[in-house]
């Protein structure tokens, strides 16, 4: 039966209409799990149980105080000023550069030592920000905006397509396992090689639209 | 052993320190709603294993109301300005760039360092260097910087106020996995999928399979949900022992194609949606439209390597 596919409605519903992602999720989780036979409590329980399993999942936040409080000190004024003694840091060499490094550090399996509350808020989409103002004085707030989201974006590909490399990743174990699991064999080595070719399409792709990135959008 | 009660105990601290900071906040909008939610998160990383399941669950739709009808309100501490960042910034120069480095060298060295201490529990090094690590680092900012005694927390606040609600958004999308692996709903999707597939059409099962490892991870925002279900549906059965292909190549780059997927969906809330608080975008989805036109061609590219090189 397919009933318990109604939460899988229900989410799209809910981020097609652009409500609030929260009550959607408690809507569709008693949506799949009714739709599967279970009671209404029992899915709040479910729910609760593993949200509780799951509280790891939300640690990371406590770094924060750090960020601020070199916030609070000019850590992100810093890193524009970095930026505008360099004539040749342009928005997109800037990210090509930051998206370089951080496929090179996640495929030695360093993905922590940079990430969106790390270095993108307090680092690098101030110093994209810097970097467009000094080509484009009249930036807006809309292209201010998109330079950001590009930053976020940079942070993103950089990391999954690096940390797939790294023999002791999380998802090259969990590969390992299943295919384990079904009676194949095969080496964490043998697997993570096979992420070179796409991470290097990666870096082509997305560092060709780096350098083709005009911050300031035609007005 | 240090492992996950002295993470959660300091987690919960902080999120009880935000509470008591946000009651005692005049200027504070929505003050004791704010509070509410700020403290009802620092009752579940404090005593959620006494809760009981129910309980939690109780918590959860707690949260979810707070947070759902928007009254977790911005906070607005008394900081520095603009003119005294600028100051200090030129005053400090790249310099402010070192404390920024003591989370991440913490890690590393912990990582390396920790089966060697054996006072750390192997399953959690990292967390537990990351929480090591911010002790470290806010020690040491402040011994250099003397800003108010709590502005670590102040400051905290005003950065965790601003993704508001959001902040529960990847561990609430977690558990849903976990609802959705109860129902049943991986198996249901695997069969479906497989059922698409004619007979002799390589290129057509090859697609079918990254289309669905991508699409399914945007459905879960999370590749590794994803994989064992199309592997089982799809990659094993299909593709590996129908049309005889290299397991290795299938299965990593199977997983890519999932990871194309992450960058595509709301649900991969860590990378999509908080970042988008976290740089104050109007709209929620802008990262997620600055991914679309890499991970669509890096999809399309995942599908021919597996169809080119796996058989």
């Amino acid at each position: 039966m397919l009933w318990p596919l109604l939460g899988i409605a229900v989410l799209m519903a809910g981020f097609a209409l652009r409500l609030n992602p929260l009550p959607v999720i408690i809507g569709a989780a008693l949506a799949s799990g009714i739709g599967a036979g279970l009671q209404p409590l029992a899915v709040i329980a479910a729910l609760g149980k593993a949200f509780n399993a799951n509280r790891y999942v939300s640690v990371p936040w406590i770094i924060l105080p750090v960020i601020g409080l070199l916030e609070r000190a000019g850590l992100r004024e810093r890193a524009a000023a970095l930026v505008v003694g360099m004539a040749a840091a342009t928005t997109g060499r800037l990210l090509l550069v930051y998206l370089a490094l951080r496929q090179l550090t996640a495929a030695l399996g360093l993905t922590t030592i940079a990430g969106q509350a790390q270095t993108v808020r307090p680092l690098l989409a101030p110093m994209a920000e810097a970097a467009a103002e000094r080509q484009h004085p009249d930036l807006n707030e809309a292209d201010r905006q998109r330079i950001r989201a590009m930053a976020a974006a940079t942070d993103n590909i950089g990391m999954f397509f690096g940390e797939d490399i790294f023999l002791a990743v999380a998802s090259i174990l969990l590969i390992k396992g299943f295919l384990e699991s079904q009676g194949i064999i095969i080496a964490p080595l043998a697997l993570s090689v096979w992420a070179i070719p796409t991470a290097i399409a990666a870096f082509l792709i997305h560092g060709a639209r780096l350098l083709r990135f005009n911050p300031r959008r035609p007005r | 052993m240090i492992g996950l009660p002295f993470i959660y105990t300091v987690a919960g601290a902080v999120f009880a320190a935000w509470a008591v900071l946000t009651v005692a906040d005049r200027a504070q909008p929505r003050r004791l709603a704010s509070a509410a939610f700020w403290a009802l998160l620092a009752l579940s990383f404090l005593a959620g294993d006494r809760l009981g399941d129910i309980g939690n669950g109780v918590l959860v739709l707690a949260l979810v109301a707070i947070g759902g009808f928007g009254l977790v309100g911005r906070a607005n501490p008394a900081t520095t300005s603009a003119d005294d960042r600028i100051a200090s910034a030129a005053r400090r120069g790249n310099r402010l760039l070192l404390p920024a480095l003591i989370v991440p060298l913490v890690a590393l060295l912990g990582t390396l360092a920790a089966p060697r201490l054996g006072f750390i529990d192997p399953k959690q090094v990292t967390l537990v260097c990351l929480v090591a690590g911010v002790l470290l680092a806010v020690a040491v900012t402040s011994l250099w910087l003397r800003p108010p005694l709590l502005a670590p927390l102040q400051e905290g606040r005003r950065l965790v106020s601003q993704i508001g609600w959001a902040i529960i958004l990847p561990q609430l999308l977690a558990s849903l996995g976990a609802v959705f692996a109860q129902a049943g709903v991986g198996q249901i999707v695997g069969s479906v999928t497989g059922g698409l597939i004619p007979d002799g059409a390589r290129f057509i099962a090859v697609l079918v399979f990254t289309l669905g490892m991508a699409g399914f991870t945007m459905v879960m925002g999370n590749a590794f949900a994803a994989f064992p279900v199309m592997m089982a549906a799809v990659g094993l059965p299909v593709l590996v022992q129908g049309y005889g292909g290299n397991p290795a190549i299938i299965a990593a780059v199977g997983m890519l194609a999932g990871f194309c997927g992450t960058l595509l969906t709301p649900m991969a809330a860590n990378y999509n949606i908080v970042p988008a608080a976290l740089l104050e975008l109007d709209d929620r989805n802008g990262v997620i439209k600055a991914q679309v036109a890499t991970a669509l061609p890096l999809l399309a590219f995942n599908t021919l390597m597996i169809w080119g090189w796996a058989f």
